[in-house]
């Protein structure tokens, strides 16, 4: 069979990749470099019975997505750097609330308005912490076109399975830039809205197993519940009790900690019997596989650890070069966020160097290759 | 006639945090027997607040409820509202959180007319937080945060909500019940989106300060204070100095929100 392969840029592999994983309603604002994504959505959703709504802001673009979501519908939201500042008290109400659904941060330069329309990785701390309060979170970062679509896909699939807003975060270079996709006919493994197995007088929305995501039913359903941002317990409703605070804080933790490996993707590039590792993410990622290939022409035993899943932070993988390698360079579009989860992860085991741009132009492969080169010739 | 209406209530999460002589239970009170008079499937209705006093209120109603986010209420209720347009959807919001942090939401489902109705619940005061100057506070009056008496201007909730293009708008208060609960069921039977000012009261953190310090004076102060819409329209502007209208301020049809996008959808299906 003919494969269907298009020329896409990023933001529209993301609307496909939505499309493929069932989305059914989007709420946002426009703001560059992630506009595309809402126009593409407000021209394919109605055709597919789906819902779009432009809102009046940024933060009402969160909290519609988050009520339909609480409707039953698969629901999504896209946004860029100011925008996604905005949205970061009602994210934290989704991860409260257990309301699965997508939010996708198209990275700019920053910070406040910045560079608009430059490349940049700045967000990835905002994505962990940006939202008040002790939280789990899941962030996605796509380095290509093509994966573009299949983590969008994925991110639906993680908010559905651990009932919680999982972010995608797209560097601008991979939004705007267009590559050839592969866009199959179908794809397998989509996961549906979980529905309770009890009957509505036993039903208790947010009795979970301490690793656990609930079961939220659709408002409209016949199981009549609450849901707030305060601490609550069983039934939805606020409590204070120690033991009930506790238990649904861990909870929120745990769904995420406990289930790591099914969370945390990377890819290893020729690691095998390597003297340094570079660590890397996004678009950044591809410069490094062509800058750590050039270096082993020259002799150098460099190879790649491409993170796939930001958040939770890839520990293990870290962990398991940081005995064998004499040092981890962490290239970034930024001024240097992930390279301190690296040096936390690596405990002292090793050196861990910093490589940044922040300019708005692109990491080069030549800049990272001469970091490896320096950091060869020093050790 | 009570106990009919307990199958409404989430009696077991009484008792509720209102204070001694507020008169949001009273609203709640003209809620409550609107849905019974319109025959609400509780199912099928979702009541949606944000953070405040009142907005604790859904919690001790036994339908879907949703405590949302300081000022937002209105903009989840649009997504639960466009994503499952067979749901009846109620916002129940305060002063501070309708016309100061949220003022942006009301203006704007007024403007699409989505059929979702919002009941502002004005005590004139931020209660939850202990007595702080709201939009709603009048001039000169005090509150903690207005020591020295309150010198920001105040508007007109209803208009705001007219001018943007809500399509029912009304005005009761905690007093006039029976008119209110006439208000809300009206509000909540019109097609797109309704607003009811429900002139409310808060001796604790209003009143106290405000040489108003039990809740029969405040609703003495409503009852002198408010007078019917028809009235108020045709008196001279120094008859009504000091008043306020209640009752059916606006009521005009115009195309509802969900059905406009339900006709693209359908339009699209056709050319496929």
């Amino acid at each position: 069979m003919q494969k269907n392969i298009k020329l896409l840029q990023g933001n529209e592999a993301c609307v496909e990749g939505a499309l493929a994983a069932g989305v059914e309603f989007f709420a946002g604002y426009p703001i560059t470099p992630s506009t595309e994504i809402a126009e593409i959505l407000a021209s394919r959703l109605p055709k597919v019975g789906g819902k779009f709504i432009q809102m009046e802001d940024e933060i009402a673009g969160m909290a519609a997505t988050i009520g339909g979501s609480l409707a039953g519908k698969k629901s999504m939201t896209a946004t860029s750097g100011p925008g996604f500042s905005l949205k970061q008290e009602n994210f934290g109400f989704a991860l409260m609330g257990e309301v699965p659904c997508v939010i996708v941060n198209v990275m700019r330069g920053g910070p406040s308005t910045g560079l608009p329309t430059a490349t940049s990785q700045e967000d990835v701390m905002q994505a962990r912490w940006g939202t008040h309060g002790d939280h789990a979170v899941i962030a996605l970062v796509p380095y290509s076109v093509q994966d573009t679509y299949y983590t969008t896909i994925r991110a639906f699939n993680l908010a559905e399975k651990y009932s919680m807003p999982v972010l995608v975060l797209l560097d601008e270079v991979i939004g705007h830039m267009r590559e050839k996709v592969e866009v199959p006919e179908s794809v397998e493994g989509i996961l549906p809205r979980k529905r309770p197995e009890v009957s509505p007088e036993e039903y208790l929305p947010y009795k979970a197993d301490p690793t656990e995501a609930p079961i939220l039913a659709p408002f409209g359903s016949g199981y009549r519940y609450h849901v707030t941002g305060l601490i609550h317990d069983f039934t939805g409703f606020p409590t204070t009790d120690s033991t009930k605070v506790k238990y649904l804080k861990d909870r929120l933790h745990d769904k995420v900690y406990a289930n790591l490996d099914d969370i945390i993707e990377v890819d290893e590039i020729d690691t095998d019997d390597i003297d340094y590792l570079v660590v890397s993410y996004g678009s950044v990622s591809r410069s490094a596989a062509s800058a750590v290939k050039e270096a082993r022409e020259a002799g150098i035993k460099v190879g790649l650890l491409r993170l796939k899943t930001i958040w939770p932070f890839a520990d293990k993988y870290i962990d398991k070069y940081a005995d064998k390698v004499k040092a981890m360079i962490v290239p970034e579009q930024n001024q240097g966020q992930i390279v301190y989860e690296v040096q936390r992860a690596v405990n002292g085991k090793t050196k861990v160097f910093a490589e940044n741009r922040y300019d708005g132009e692109l990491i080069t492969p030549k800049q990272i290759l001469e970091r490896i080169k320096e950091v060869h010739n020093n050790a | 006639m009570l106990n009919d209406l307990k199958h409404y209530l989430r009696e077991e999460k009484m008792s509720h945090i209102l204070c001694p002589g507020c008169g949001h239970g009273t609203i709640m009170n003209a809620l409550v027997h609107a849905i019974e008079e319109l025959d609400l499937d509780q199912d099928k209705t979702v009541i949606v607040s944000g953070i405040g006093c009142s907005s604790r209120i859904p919690g001790y109603l036994n339908f879907n409820t949703l405590h949302t986010t300081h000022g937002r209420a209105i903009a989840f209720a649009t997504g639960i509202k466009l994503a499952n347009p067979e749901l009846k959807v109620i916002v129940i919001t305060g002063d501070g959180d309708a016309s100061a942090i949220g003022g942006n939401h009301l203006i704007h489902a007024s403007r699409r007319n989505i059929d979702i109705t919002t009941i502002i619940f004005n005590n004139n005061i931020y209660g939850m937080t202990s007595g702080q100057y709201s939009p709603m506070t009048p001039i000169g009056s005090y509150a903690t945060t207005a020591p020295y008496g309150n010198i920001d201007r105040g508007f007109d909730l209803c208009n705001l909500a007219i001018g943007a293009g809500a399509t029912f708008v009304a005005r009761g208060t905690a007093y006039h019940v029976s008119m209110l609960t006439k208000l809300i069921t009206q509000a909540v039977d019109s097609k797109g989106f309704s607003v009811v000012e429900a002139v409310s009261h808060c001796p604790t953190y209003y009143g106290r300060r405000n040489k108003m310090r039990d809740a029969v004076t405040m609703l003495e102060w409503q009852k002198d204070h408010a007078m019917p819409a028809k009235a108020f329209e045709k008196l001279p502007n120094e008859k009504t100095e000091g008043k306020f209208p209640i009752g059916v301020l606006f009521d005009e049809q115009a195309p509802e929100y969900c059905e406009e996008y339900q006709k693209i959808i359908d339009a699209q299906k056709e050319e496929q």
